[in-house]
């Protein structure tokens, strides 16, 4: 498996590279996307189009700089191709476009859309007897979107267990704390009551992370991953304005450091 | 006289016996579309979502990434006003086997009123790339519609209605994306006509050729991708068009006549449609009259654009 810190290396340099993009909510992101990738999900980076693949749908889609780096070291495209985010034609567009890039599972980018299409995906797989499952990653803010809602409470109603949904709870969105924008707790009681199996786990520890999804339930589980938003940079960390800023020269030269 | 949703049933029911990957998608109005037939023939391929239209729609495009081709449908304000973003930026965006119904379309939900009188759906669908937009004229069309949907590749929105409305068509005349039909000739002038209006235009020009005026009568079914070759030949023939739709006066019928006219055959067009305002209650005709959208209203503005000349 790669090290996070270099998929946090090449998330500060897509983003510083392309002068726009969400560092904080990327860098939440990168031990969840680590250990499905790697530990988790059945896939073959050589065919992104086989049948028996497991699905990813990154719901908050402005994290694609995380799930670009992770594609490229796994091997789904040249990790040449990292230094052309959000440029003209390069195929890795602000927010995954999934005919642009081999091995996006789907389209995302407005928050809220994501996990009723996963739950339909699932839901498609799961009448063709197909063995392959689905994983949603919501934002925390994203749960503020009522269509979140509509499919929270379909999932259960329909029992589909073919899915799996991680909250990367980093507490943070663009303008504010979660908590002072719009609070979304009690989180896991909200879950709960719809209906869930639910776990909640250190985001940022593989150990804890793989212990979740190991979860035996009956019921579709969502896991409740803490995370930091910024992880890993001093500066950026629980900072609303590294939501969606890049990182100048000295910045990027500063966080590459902390890196090391 | 039949209602248009009977025509969608029937289509689907027979569209889902051809090919496996049909599925119905539905928002607590089973009873009220008639799908609750397809619930009752096909159980398995039929979910209810309860009243979350964002939801279908979701569902939808997932089921289409799992490679069906789900049918969700509800009164059309909802299935494509309340979902619209789900329908641009993940249907459309992802240009996936989504079909839309959208029931109760136009006015023709007439007492309910305002609320629930789609009389936006054309346009806010037609604006959408890689969306195919069919709104057929009755009910034997409309079961077409829904049979031609399953050779499109990407989504389809297909607005149909809940009253009846005049036949139309035999049971087997094909609808095919991007075509027009022709029902009538004559070089006065032409009127571009959908959904009920089509049965209106049709009623329209009997009575203007009784004065003499022959008037060509086009039903544009399929409004998006549009029958540019149809308006080309009608706009050698005559100069003056009127278009027909139960529908406001941006952005459907008229807005896609006007768009493809005024670039390569610029003439004169005026609309049959809403006037920027919202419907209200009262029986499917009393609102259409109200609206003034009528046979008589069509037949007053060919006469107009005549005198003009």
């Amino acid at each position: 498996m790669v090290a996070a810190k270099v998929i946090r290396q090449d998330i500060l340099k897509m983003i510083h590279d392309a002068g726009s993009g969400h560092p904080g909510g990327s860098l939440s992101l990168v031990e969840i996307l680590l250990h499905l990738y790697w530990k988790e999900m059945k896939i073959e980076p050589k065919n992104p189009a086989w049948q028996e693949r497991d699905r990813l749908i990154l719901s908050k889609g402005h994290g694609a700089p995380a799930l670009y780096s992770i594609l490229a070291r796994r091997g789904y495209f040249s990790v040449d191709r990292l230094n052309s985010l959000r440029k003209l034609g390069s195929g890795l567009e602000g927010h995954p476009h999934m005919q642009s890039l081999p091995g996006l599972d789907c389209s995302t980018g407005s928050l809220g859309h994501g996990l009723g299409i996963a739950a339909g995906l699932a839901l498609g797989l799961s009448l063709k007897k197909s063995k392959s499952r689905v994983f949603c990653i919501l934002g925390d803010g994203e749960l503020q979107e009522g269509s979140i809602w509509e499919s929270a409470m379909s999932i259960p109603a329909l029992k589909q267990t073919n899915i799996t949904v991680v909250i990367d709870r980093n507490h943070v969105q663009l303008d504010d704390f979660v908590k002072n924008v719009m609070p979304v707790e009690p989180l896991a009681e909200k879950w709960l009551s719809f209906g869930w199996f639910v776990v909640t786990c250190d985001g940022h520890n593989m150990d804890e992370l793989k212990k979740a999804f190991s979860t035996k339930t009956d019921k579709p589980l969502v896991i409740i991953a803490e995370t930091v938003k910024g992880k890993g940079i001093s500066f950026m960390e629980n900072n609303a304005l590294w939501h969606g800023k890049a990182p100048d020269e000295e910045q990027l030269k500063n966080a590459l450091k902390e890196l090391k | 006289m039949r209602p248009t949703r009977e025509g969608y049933i029937e289509g689907l029911l027979e569209a889902a016996e051809m090919d496996k990957r049909v599925i119905v998608v539905d928002g607590d109005v089973s009873r009220s579309t008639g799908t609750i037939a397809f619930k009752r023939r096909f159980p398995d391929r039929f979910f209810n979502l309860g009243i979350a239209e964002q939801n279908m729609a979701e569902y939808s495009a997932g089921l289409a990434l799992a490679g069906y081709i789900p049918f969700y449908s509800t009164y059309a304000v909802f299935a494509a006003g309340r979902a619209w973003d789900q329908i641009r930026t993940s249907i459309c965006n992802m240009n996936l086997n989504v079909r839309i119904g959208g029931a109760h379309g136009g006015s023709s939900v007439g007492p309910d009123g305002a609320t629930h009188q789609a009389l936006e759906d054309i346009a806010i669908t037609r604006v959408l790339p890689n969306m195919t937009v069919l709104v057929p004229a009755d009910s034997n069309q409309t079961r077409q519609a829904v049979l031609a949907s399953l050779d499109i590749n990407g989504p389809v929105y297909i607005r149909y209605g809940r009253n009846p409305v005049p036949e139309v068509y035999n049971r087997d005349i094909p609808v095919v994306p991007g075509k027009g039909n022709l029902l009538l000739e004559g070089n006065h002038a032409t009127i571009v006509a959908v959904g009920v209006m089509v049965a209106y235009a049709l009623e329209a020009a009997e009575m203007l050729a009784a004065k003499g005026i022959y008037v060509s009568v086009i039903d544009m079914v399929s409004i998006k991708p549009l029958d540019t070759d149809l308006l080309l030949d009608a706009a050698e023939k005559s100069k003056f068009f009127v278009t027909a739709e139960d529908h406001q006066i941006n952005g459907g019928l008229f807005g896609a006549v006007s768009e493809f006219l005024s670039q390569h055959a610029p003439c004169r067009i005026i609309p049959v449609a809403v006037n920027n305002r919202f419907g209200c209650s009262g029986t499917p005709e009393e609102v259409m009259k109200k609206l003034e959208l009528t046979a008589d209203i069509i037949k007053k503005k060919v006469e107009i654009s005549l005198e003009i000349d």
